[in-house]
């Protein structure tokens, strides 16, 4: 800030407090008409005005916020370029706060940090804090539950697009995922997407009726198109986070009318980096609650 | 009677917007009512892109701010500006203009916010044709309220004047600085702020504070001005308070506004600035509130019989309360708690509903029958009626929007021994479900209330004696000074 916007900030500031005090001094009289039924003179479409003398619980009122304004104004920021005597800013006040967390916290994190994904399973507190950030950090896509939601993968399951080693899930959450399937309604004609449809779900392990002289021809675009990807058996590839087709896992909807807008229009699918919003151990709690998700055997509420 | 000489006040344009008033009233809130019943079941958006939460939220703000409170207003201030200053409308030709105008502003609202047509500046959501639109209407009000006041045949300008007059400039230029845009297409009206960060943040939020101090505060202290003492056949309390109040409270309300962005990007002094300067505003506030009650002193009676004026003191209860309750949500260790929770929403509320639409509601149950050659409304009996569904409605809606705010305030920072969060937004949420019940049921009583309204009106105006309007304008009463 320049000195001249600095000084214009504090004038004015200095104009409206002090206007204000102006204000109620000249206007204090007490003497003035009261109840006694004399009014200001004025008539206006048969309003009068009495001329009642200030209330004084409301002019100390005025008096005291005035006062309260003065003093934080000289404790804290505000008039311009001066800082207030107590050096408060608000991203001290953060840094502060984070300096507080970490030195009550941090020991914790550190000790569970310093511990392999597989040991901590046994550590059922080091599972409820992965839990308690996850269900704050991760909800918006996964659900506070982690089973996801249509076009964002349910992590209760044992299906895995980036594959669910302890690596491949702290990599996912650390660096984050680009899931890429590409458009193909300008390259593959409708009885081509039919045919395709049909042909992926005749492999597929869900039951559908399908078309059995489209197979065919579905079967020679497959293998000419989505094989390089999700593999000759549909049963995809984990290093470019390619689905299996053949489960019953369906990221963006296992109808076939949702498949085939999915041929058509492509899936741009992105797991933002978390390195830099959680840092080294909060992931790796993360990484461990998550790790211990698919491990459970499936419960009763199901 | 012959209404259409200089002799005789112009009323026609009252008639219209008193009633346009009481028809918005109703479409505004019901959309309000829509939306909250949204909030609790999310279904009845239909899956319709313009029944959907986000298009129909600034519909509800804009049909209730523009629409009810714009339509309340111009009926009020510009009977009051002819009856104080005991002279007619400087021109019947442009209060005809600002009518349809006016009218023609709402309905485009109402049709390119379903669309999803927005500037998604908050309060100040319509595109910038609708804005060159609202500009014109807006100026052609001000020189039809200010060049009655130029022709008045009284000495002085009544304090109810001082309040609609500061309403009127104040929010032409907040209209205009903070709808400042760039045009980037001229079939979908596309545009993008004329300011960015930071900065656009801050001006939004002048806008948005001020258009709360102005237009939903200093416009209905006027409103207050001229129908409370009126229908307590009272005078008013203290001219010397009026004085002392208007200038503190046009003077202050100005900085107020960077209170809505504590602990953002905002630099911290001029968040500091927005504090004090709300918390200074709390005595100029009630200044209006002790000004208007105290009126009252010595006809407190009249409270028994009258709902009218039972609506127009509850209303300045609602003021005093909300403007008390805004300084301390000002200060920033309670704004760090209060801050996107349904507390604020809670707050708007009760004045939104308590202050700003009772006070409309008993101007306009004082209003009407004379401008319609009545005596009185078709049935007090109803007026009663209406008061206890609004103040009930207020209460409930205050209350539950209170309790889901401190209760997500609370749940949001609460932390476990490990450092962690306590609770998921999920579970905050599933808090707050039934409190969002609680708020439906007061929005919807308050709702039915103005349907009971819109029958009492109805009644009253039907067999309108146009004979029987005295429309005759008395020689301004001289007193010794």
């Amino acid at each position: 800030m320049s000195d001249f916007w600095s000084i214009y900030i504090i004038v004015i500031t200095a104009i409206n407090i002090i206007g204000c005090v102006a204000l109620l001094y000249y206007t204090r009289k007490k003497k003035q008409s009261s109840q006694d039924g004399k009014t200001t003179g004025h008539a206006y479409d048969g309003i009068e005005e009495y001329d009642n003398p200030l209330p004084l619980w409301w002019l100390w009122m005025f008096y005291i916020t005035i006062i309260f304004s003065v003093v934080y104004l000289v404790l804290y920021p505000g008039l311009g370029k001066f800082a207030g005597v107590l050096g408060w800013t608000q991203d001290n006040q953060y840094q502060e706060e984070v300096a507080a967390a970490n030195e009550k916290f941090l020991p914790l994190y550190e000790k569970y940090a310093a511990m392999s994904v597989e040991s901590l399973q046994n550590e059922p507190q080091a599972i409820k804090m992965g839990q308690a950030i996850f269900a704050n950090t991760c909800f918006g896509c996964h659900g506070a539950d982690a089973r996801g939601s249509l076009g964002f993968p349910d992590l209760t399951d044992k299906e895995w697009l980036y594959g669910g080693s302890a690596e491949s899930i702290k990599t996912s959450i650390l660096k984050g995922r680009n899931g890429v399937m590409p458009a193909w309604e300008d390259t593959l004609s409708d009885r081509d997407i039919d045919a395709l449809s049909s042909y992926i779900s005749s492999k597929n392990i869900i039951e559908r009726p399908v078309i059995e002289s489209f197979l065919e021809q579905g079967e020679a675009v497959y293998n000419r198109t989505c094989a390089v990807c999700h593999g000759k058996e549909l049963e995809g590839n984990q290093a470019l986070g390619a689905p299996n087709l053949a489960d019953a896992t369906w990221l963006h909807g296992a109808s076939p009318g949702l498949v085939k807008d999915v041929i058509r229009h492509g899936r741009i699918n992105r797991m933002p980096a978390h390195d830099t919003i959680l840092g080294p151990e909060k992931s790796h709690l993360v990484t461990a609650y998550v790790y211990s998700l698919s491990r459970k055997e499936k419960d009763s509420d199901e | 009677m012959v209404e259409n000489t200089s002799n005789n006040y112009s009323y026609k344009v009252i008639r219209q917007f008193s009633i346009m008033a009481v028809v918005w009233g109703i479409v505004g809130m019901a959309v309000g009512v829509l939306i909250a019943a949204q909030l609790w079941l999310p279904a009845l958006n239909f899956d319709i892109a313009w029944l959907s939460y986000g298009r129909l939220r600034p519909l509800h703000t804009n049909a209730v701010i523009f629409a009810f409170g714009g339509c309340v207003l111009m009926a009020t201030s510009l009977y009051c500006v002819q009856r104080t200053c005991h002279t007619r409308l400087f021109s019947d030709k442009l209060a005809s203009f600002v009518f349809w105008g006016w009218q023609l502003v709402i309905l485009l609202a109402a049709i390119t916010l379903p669309m999803g047509l927005t500037s998604a500046k908050e309060y100040a959501e319509l595109e910038w044709p609708i804005d060159i639109l609202i500009t014109i209407v807006w100026v052609a009000y001000a020189v039809l309220f200010f060049g009655t006041i130029v022709k008045r045949k009284t000495s002085h300008i009544y304090v109810a004047n001082w309040f609609f007059g500061a309403f009127i400039i104040t929010v032409a230029i907040l209209h205009i600085v903070n709808s400042a845009a760039i045009p980037v297409d001229f079939t979908t009206w596309k545009s993008y702020s004329a300011y960015s960060g930071a900065i656009d943040a801050m001006v939004q939020w002048w806008y948005g504070h001020n258009a709360v101090g102005f237009y939903l505060t200093a416009g209905f202290l006027g409103i207050m001005y001229y129908f409370v003492p009126k229908q307590a056949e009272r005078p008013v309390y203290s001219y010397r308070l009026s004085i002392v109040h208007f200038w503190a409270l046009i003077a202050i309300y100005m900085w107020a506004g960077p209170h809505h962005l504590h602990y953002t990007a905002l630099p911290d002094w001029a968040q500091s600035l927005g504090m004090v300067f709300s918390l200074i505003l709390l005595a100029p506030s009630w200044g209006g509130m002790i000004n208007g009650i105290m009126t009252l002193s010595g006809a407190w009676h009249k409270l028994r019989t009258d709902p009218i004026l039972k609506f127009l003191i509850v209303s300045l209860s609602f003021y005093g309360m909300s403007t008390f309750e805004g300084p301390m949500m000002a200060i920033k260790t309670v704004n760090a708690l209060s801050h996107y929770t349904d507390w604020t929403i809670g707050h708007v509320h009760s004045g939104a509903l308590g202050w700003v639409a009772m006070v409309s509601i008993g101007a306009l149950y004082s209003l009407i029958p004379g401008l319609f050659g009545k005596k009185q409304m078709y049935s007090i009996k109803l007026i009663n009626l209406h008061f206890w569904l609004s103040t009930i409605g207020v209460v409930l809606y205050i209350v539950s929007m209170w309790i889901a705010g401190l209760t997500q305030g609370l749940m949001a920072r609460a932390t476990n021994a490990d450092g962690t969060l306590t609770y998921t937004w999920v579970q905050i949420l599933e808090n707050t479900y039934p409190q969002y019940g609680i708020r439906l049921l007061g929005g919807f009583l308050f709702l039915s209330g103005m349907f009971i309204m819109l029958y009492n009106v109805i009644k009253t105006v039907s067999k309108s004696n146009k004979d029987a309007v005295d429309t005759r304008i008395p020689e301004p009463a001289h007193t010794a000074h």
